[in-house]
C-alpha cells in the first residue's frame, strides 16, 4: 500500500516551469526524502501535494484521496512549513488546543494528546508562554506537536531542520523517528545530505523540476559503485603487488603513485581483510576508505553539488 | 474525524471567534485606545458645534450615533485587514491545511470582528451620555442588529481590500480612498441631504450611511430613513460583502 501517489505531475508559474512530470510512491510507514538543491522544486510539490497548490497536469493521491478531495485529504494530513505558521499572539497550548478543534477532536481526547504533545517536544514548561517570546528552535518543536496532535496518516514536513541548531536538529530527527515507528509515513523534504542518510528508509533525488534518481539509500550509494580505498604502504609500491590487488574481486581500478594505492571498488569492506593476505606481512602501513554519500550521488547524477 | 460538514463549520467558526476574543483579552490596551478617536470626535464636535440642529434635536444626540458607526467602520474594516498580518506571520497557511472550509474561516473571523464592534459602539454610546446623549434601553437593543450587519459589511469589505492590497503599505490607501470618503458620505457628522446634490445620490450606495440611519432612527427617532429599510440595505451590503470577502479569500 502507498500513502502518497505522483503521477507525471507538472506545474509552472510566472513562466518557470518548477515540475516537470514528476512521478513517484510513498509507502506506508516510511521515511521518505526529498533531496535536492534551493528551487528544485520541493516546496511546489510540496504545496500540491497538502491540496495548497493545484497541479497543471498529472495525479496526485495522498491517505488514499486524489488531491482533488482538498477536504479528506486535508483531515489525514499534518502538515509544518518551511516557514513558521503559528499564532505567536496565543501560547502554546491555545495553539495545539485550535489546531486540535479545527481537526474535530474531543476534549477529553485533546487534553490528553495536547499534554503528550508538549511533553513529547520538551515544551511542557512552557505552555502557558505567548509563542512570540519562543525562539526559533522552540516553535519548531512546537509546530512539529501541532502536526502530529491530530494522528495523521501522513506527515509532510518542508525542510524541518533549516536554521536550526545542531541540538534542535537531533531532536528534531528524534521526534520524526519516534513517529515512524509509531506507524505514521512521513513525507519529508531537505537539502541536508547527513538528514536524507541517517533519517530516511526511500530518498527521492530532485533537481530542476524533475526527480532524477529514487531508491533506498544504501542502494542510492552502491548504485554508485565505487568505494575508495587508500592504501599506505612501508617503501614503494612494487608492479607485482599492484597487479595482485587488481585480480581481487569486485575491485575495478587500481591506481598507484609512489607509496599509496588508490583502489576503486564497489565493495571496499570486503576487499580490506583480503588486502592482509595477498600482500606479504609488514608491507601496509595504513588502510582509509572513503564511501560515497548522497552528495557524490547527486553530482553524479546532475553534474553539481547540492550545496551550491 | 467523523464529524458532519455542519458541526465541522460550526468549530471552524468557534475556533476562529474565540481566538479573535482571546486576543482582544490580551489586547486591552489597544481596545481603550481605539476608543479614543471616536471620544475625541464626540467630545469636540459635540462641543463645537453645540448650537447647531439637525432634525430637530440637540448636536449631541445627532452625532453620537454617527460617530458609533464611525468607529465600527475602521474597526470592522481593520479586522478584515488583519488577515494581512496572518499571512506574514504565517498562521493563514495553518488555516489553510485545516480541514475546514473557507468560508467557515471567514464567517469565524468575522463573529469575532462583529462581537469587538458591538463592545466599541456600547461603550460610546454609554460614554456620550455624560456628553448630553440620551437614549432608551429598547433603543440600544435595538441598535444591536444594525451595528452586527454593519460589522459584517465592513469585515467582508476589509477581507476584499486585503486581497487588493497584498501587503501593509496599501493600508493608507483604503484609509483615504475608501474608509474616509465612506464616512463623510455618511451622514455621520451633518446630513447627507446638505451635501452637493450631485453627491448626495452616491450616499445611497454607502452601507454607513444606511447604518448611521438605522442607529439614529432607533437611539433617537430622527433618521432620515425608516429604519426597517435601513435594515434590509444593510442585509443586501452584508450578503454581497461577505460573498466577495470569501471568494477574494482564496487568493490570499
Amino acid at each position: 500500500m502507498h500513502a502518497v501517489i505522483a503521477e507525471d505531475i507538472s506545474k509552472s508559474y510566472d513562466g518557470i516551469q518548477a515540475l516537470r512530470g514528476v512521478t513517484f510512491r510513498v509507502k506506508k510507514g516510511e521515511v521518505f526524502g526529498l533531496l535536492g538543491p534551493n528551487g528544485a522544486g520541493k516546496t511546489t510539490l510540496t504545496a500540491i501535494l497538502t491540496t495548497l497548490l493545484k497541479a497543471d497536469s498529472g495525479y496526485a493521491e495522498v491517505a488514499g484521496f486524489s488531491v482533488e478531495e482538498k477536504l479528506k485529504v486535508r483531515e489525514r494530513i499534518g502538515v509544518v512549513f518551511q516557514e513558521p505558521a503559528l499564532d505567536t499572539k496565543l501560547t502554546a497550548r491555545e495553539n495545539l488546543e485550535f489546531h486540535a478543534m479545527l481537526y474535530g477532536m474531543p476534549k477529553k481526547e485533546r487534553e490528553e494528546k495536547i499534554e503528550k504533545g508538549l511533553e513529547l517536544v520538551g515544551l511542557r514548561n512552557w505552555a502557558d508562554t505567548l509563542v512570540e517570546k519562543f525562539s526559533g528552535g522552540m516553535k519548531r518543536r512546537l509546530e512539529m506537536a501541532r502536526a502530529f496532535i491530530h494522528r495523521p496518516e501522513v506527515l509532510f514536513l518542508d525542510e524541518p531542520t533549516l536554521g536550526l541548531d545542531v541540538q534542535t536538529r537531533r531532536n528534531i530527527w528524534k521526534y520524526i523517528r519516534k513517529l515512524r515507528d509509531e506507524g505514521v509515513t512521513v513525507f519529508m523534504t531537505t537539502h541536508y545530505i547527513e538528514e536524507a542518510e541517517k533519517l530516511c528508509d526511500t530518498v527521492a533525488i530532485m533537481d530542476r523540476g524533475k526527480i532524477v534518481k529514487i531508491g533506498r539509500v544504501e542502494d542510492l550509494k552502491r548504485g554508485l559503485g565505487e568505494d575508495t580505498i587508500y592504501v599506505e604502504f612501508f617503501g614503494k609500491v612494487m608492479e607485482e603487488e599492484l597487479n595482485t590487488l587488481r585480480e581481487l574481486d569486485g575491485v575495478k581500478e587500481v591506481l598507484a603513485s609512489d607509496t599509496t594505492v588508490m583502489i576503486l571498488t564497489s565493495n571496499g569492506d570486503r576487499i580490506i581483510p583480503q588486502l592482509f593476505s595477498v600482500l606479504s606481512e609488514g608491507r601496509v602501513k595504513a588502510v582509509r576508505m572513503k564511501t560515497p554519500d548522497l552528495e557524490d550521488v547527486f553530482v553524479r547524477l546532475t553534474g553539481r553539488r547540492i550545496a551550491d | 474525524m467523523n464529524m458532519t460538514n455542519a458541526t465541522r463549520d460550526l468549530m471552524a467558526i468557534y475556533v476562529m471567534w474565540l481566538r479573535e476574543m482571546k486576543r482582544l483579552v490580551r489586547a486591552k490596551s489597544r481596545f481603550l485606545s481605539s476608543l479614543v478617536m471616536p471620544l475625541m470626535f464626540l467630545a469636540f464636535l459635540g462641543s463645537g458645534f453645540r448650537e447647531v440642529n439637525f432634525f430637530g434635536t440637540s448636536y449631541i444626540s445627532f452625532l453620537t450615533p454617527g460617530i458609533a458607526g464611525m468607529a465600527v467602520i475602521f474597526s470592522s474594516t481593520f479586522a478584515g485587514l488583519s488577515v494581512l498580518w496572518d499571512r506574514e506571520f504565517g498562521f493563514l497557511k495553518e488555516i489553510a491545511v485545516a480541514p475546514v472550509r473557507n468560508v467557515a474561516v471567514v464567517c469565524g473571523r468575522i463573529a469575532g470582528s462583529a462581537t469587538t464592534s458591538i463592545l466599541q459602539a456600547m461603550a460610546i454610546l454609554v460614554l456620550a451620555i455624560p456628553l448630553g446623549f440620551s437614549t432608551k434601553p429598547q433603543g440600544v437593543l435595538l441598535s444591536i442588529p444594525f451595528i452586527v450587519l454593519m460589522a459584517v459589511t465592513f469585515t467582508g469589505m476589509g477581507l476584499f481590500f486585503a486581497a487588493i492590497i497584498k501587503d501593509f503599505h496599501g493600508f493608507g490607501l483604503v484609509m483615504n480612498f475608501v474608509i474616509f470618503p465612506l464616512f463623510f458620505l455618511s451622514g455621520a457628522i451633518f446630513p447627507v441631504s446638505n451635501l452637493p446634490s450631485f453627491l448626495v445620490p452616491l450616499a445611497y450606495f454607502n452601507p454607513l450611511f444606511y447604518g448611521v440611519d438605522g442607529l439614529r432612527g432607533v437611539l433617537t427617532g430622527r433618521g432620515a430613513t425608516n429604519p426597517i429599510i435601513d435594515l434590509s440595505a444593510l442585509v443586501v451590503f452584508s450578503i454581497v460583502t461577505v460573498f466577495a470577502g470569501a471568494k477574494m479569500f482564496d487568493r490570499l
